[in-house]
């Protein structure tokens, strides 16, 4: 092994020992309640080792849980880029509608997914509809407006090269106004991805859904602390998972 | 009246300093087929001159005219070659200049558009590397893609925006002969901005001098009295060459711009 992968490899791993090492220490002095890590181990391990579990509505294994709430974010990230792309190339292309929604866009944009949400009960009188409401309303933003900077931002001599050839509109859009904007349009896809799932938790600790949230909220609720640091742990772990996903898919149009 | 007939062009831009005065009344005038050059130090507003013969930009007075019809708008009849070879990254050759093929041809089916573009990539020697995208290629290779893509969109004149500028010298030079191939094959009309005193006398039947801005204008045009076809290493001790050579040198020198040495 080289010394490379040898400090690539044993730094992190000193890294997470410190913090456990800390996290075990909390616990057996100023916040007793807050389970150690073996023990927080003891109490999910049934959660982690079969993942799949189904016990009841709200007693479910860590990836039954997890898939839900994906599902959920699936639901609204893919309403959020379903707006947000045709709204951010509207705002980069149109001086007037850019008049228009720009304002309108900084104002909403941050708005916390905690306010949303009681609008959205309001509106559609259920919880999953709302709970998917406030993902995409949340999530839409990077989308709308990366995609709005990278219409702006498209290289004049590209445009010029249309503009020589007398594109038609519909053809200056999908051969040259189109993938020049799409490394852009993948970042805010990669950065709304990673804020819809940052908005699960909040959505599903309000709504009481089932999903890696609700269980938070509902194991928070009986005393069972260590299943509330096992969420955590698994929330953590999904997001890197997705922002790691995304950014393979972000850095083959980039290079494409 | 010329084939292509500029007169008293201006242009301005304003800035937050102030007006610069880039082009101060420009006149000049080609005949089809010929080949001219516009000889110049940098930032003396040769990009801007092109930009408004190829109608990317609105002159603030003066008048051109190709062919009998005015200039007002951007089109494929004034092909251009951009400094910055501006070839579309996501498209390979190939699609590149079938991009100026289809925009230029709507009438033909596909199959004739598709032979039309292989023969453009043909014309620059590029057929192997049809399928590549553009920064898997030279600077040279991608300044031929552009030239190709220039000269599928048949213009009626093309505007050469100093072509080889940003290659290294031995690149230039193959580039360069090469063009004179293709010009004595094609004779399409051509303007090409250079400040390459030596480029423009290679390939040029006339060179217009331009003075450094601001306000700029042409100084008149020199006959290059070289015959074609042309090959460089007889060129240069002929004495003709040396009698246009000095001819824009001297202009250049007295009009130099401040500062310069």
């Amino acid at each position: 092994m080289t010394r490379a992968t040898l400090r690539n490899l044993v730094l992190p791993l000193l890294g997470l020992l410190g913090v456990l090492a800390l996290w075990t220490m909390l616990s057996q002095t100023i916040a007793r309640d807050l389970p150690s890590p073996w023990r927080t181990w003891q109490e999910s391990s049934r959660y982690i080792l079969d993942p799949f579990f189904k016990d009841g509505e709200m007693n479910q294994g860590i990836l039954r849980l997890a898939f839900y709430s994906l599902l959920r974010v699936g639901k609204g990230y893919l309403l959020a880029i379903a707006i947000g792309t045709p709204v951010g190339f509207l705002l980069g292309l149109s001086r007037s509608f850019h008049q228009a929604f720009d304002p309108i866009v900084q104002f909403l944009r941050p708005i916390s997914p905690l306010a949303w949400l009681p609008l959205g009960l309001v509106v559609f009188q259920k919880s999953e509809p709302a709970a998917i409401f406030t993902i995409a309303l949340c999530a839409m933003w990077p989308t709308v407006i990366n995609t709005a900077v990278g219409v702006r931002s498209i290289n004049q001599d590209y445009l010029n090269v249309g503009r020589v050839l007398k594109l038609s509109r519909l053809k200056m859009l999908t051969r040259i106004v189109v993938p020049a904007t799409l490394p852009y349009v993948f970042t805010g896809y990669r950065l709304s991805l990673g804020l819809a799932w940052l908005v699960i938790v909040a959505a599903e600790m309000l709504t009481g859904t089932p999903g890696v949230g609700g269980f938070l909220w509902q194991e928070y609720n009986s005393l069972v602390y260590s299943h509330i640091i096992l969420s955590v742990v698994t929330i953590g772990a999904v997001g890197l998972a997705l922002d790691r996903l995304m950014g393979l898919v972000e850095a083959r149009v980039k290079t494409g | 009246m010329a084939f292509l007939e500029v007169r008293g062009l201006r242009k301005s831009y304003v800035t937050p300093r102030g007006t610069t005065d880039v082009l101060g009344g420009v006149d000049l005038s080609l005949e089809e087929g010929e080949f001219v050059a516009i000889v110049g130090y940098s930032g003396s507003g040769k990009t801007t001159l092109v930009s408004l013969v190829a109608g990317l930009l609105a002159p603030d007075a003066g008048t051109i005219v190709l062919d009998g019809q005015a200039v007002r708008d951007p089109g494929p009849e004034r092909g251009v070659v951009f400094q910055q070879y501006s070839l579309l990254p996501w498209m390979t050759v190939y699609e590149n200049v079938a991009l100026a093929v289809d925009a230029v041809n709507p009438d033909l089916d596909s199959v004739a558009r598709r032979k039309l573009t292989e023969e453009f990539v043909a014309l620059v020697n590029l057929t192997p590397a049809m399928r590549k995208r553009p920064r898997q290629l030279s600077g040279g290779m991608r300044q031929r893609v552009a030239v190709a893509r220039g000269l599928a969109m048949r213009p009626k004149v093309l505007l050469m925006d100093e072509p080889f500028s940003a290659l290294d010298a031995l690149t230039r030079a193959t580039l360069q002969e090469e063009l004179l191939r293709i010009w004595n094959e094609r004779r399409t009309t051509v303007i090409l901005i250079t400040n390459d005193v030596d480029e423009a006398i290679l390939l040029a039947d006339r060179i217009y001098p331009m003075t450094a801005g601001p306000a700029a204008v042409l100084g008149p045009a020199i006959e290059v009295g070289l015959p074609r076809p042309r090959v460089r290493r007889h060129l240069s001790l002929s004495p003709a060459y040396q009698k246009a050579r000095q001819a824009i040198v001297q202009f250049l020198r007295a009009v130099r711009p401040r500062g310069a040495a």
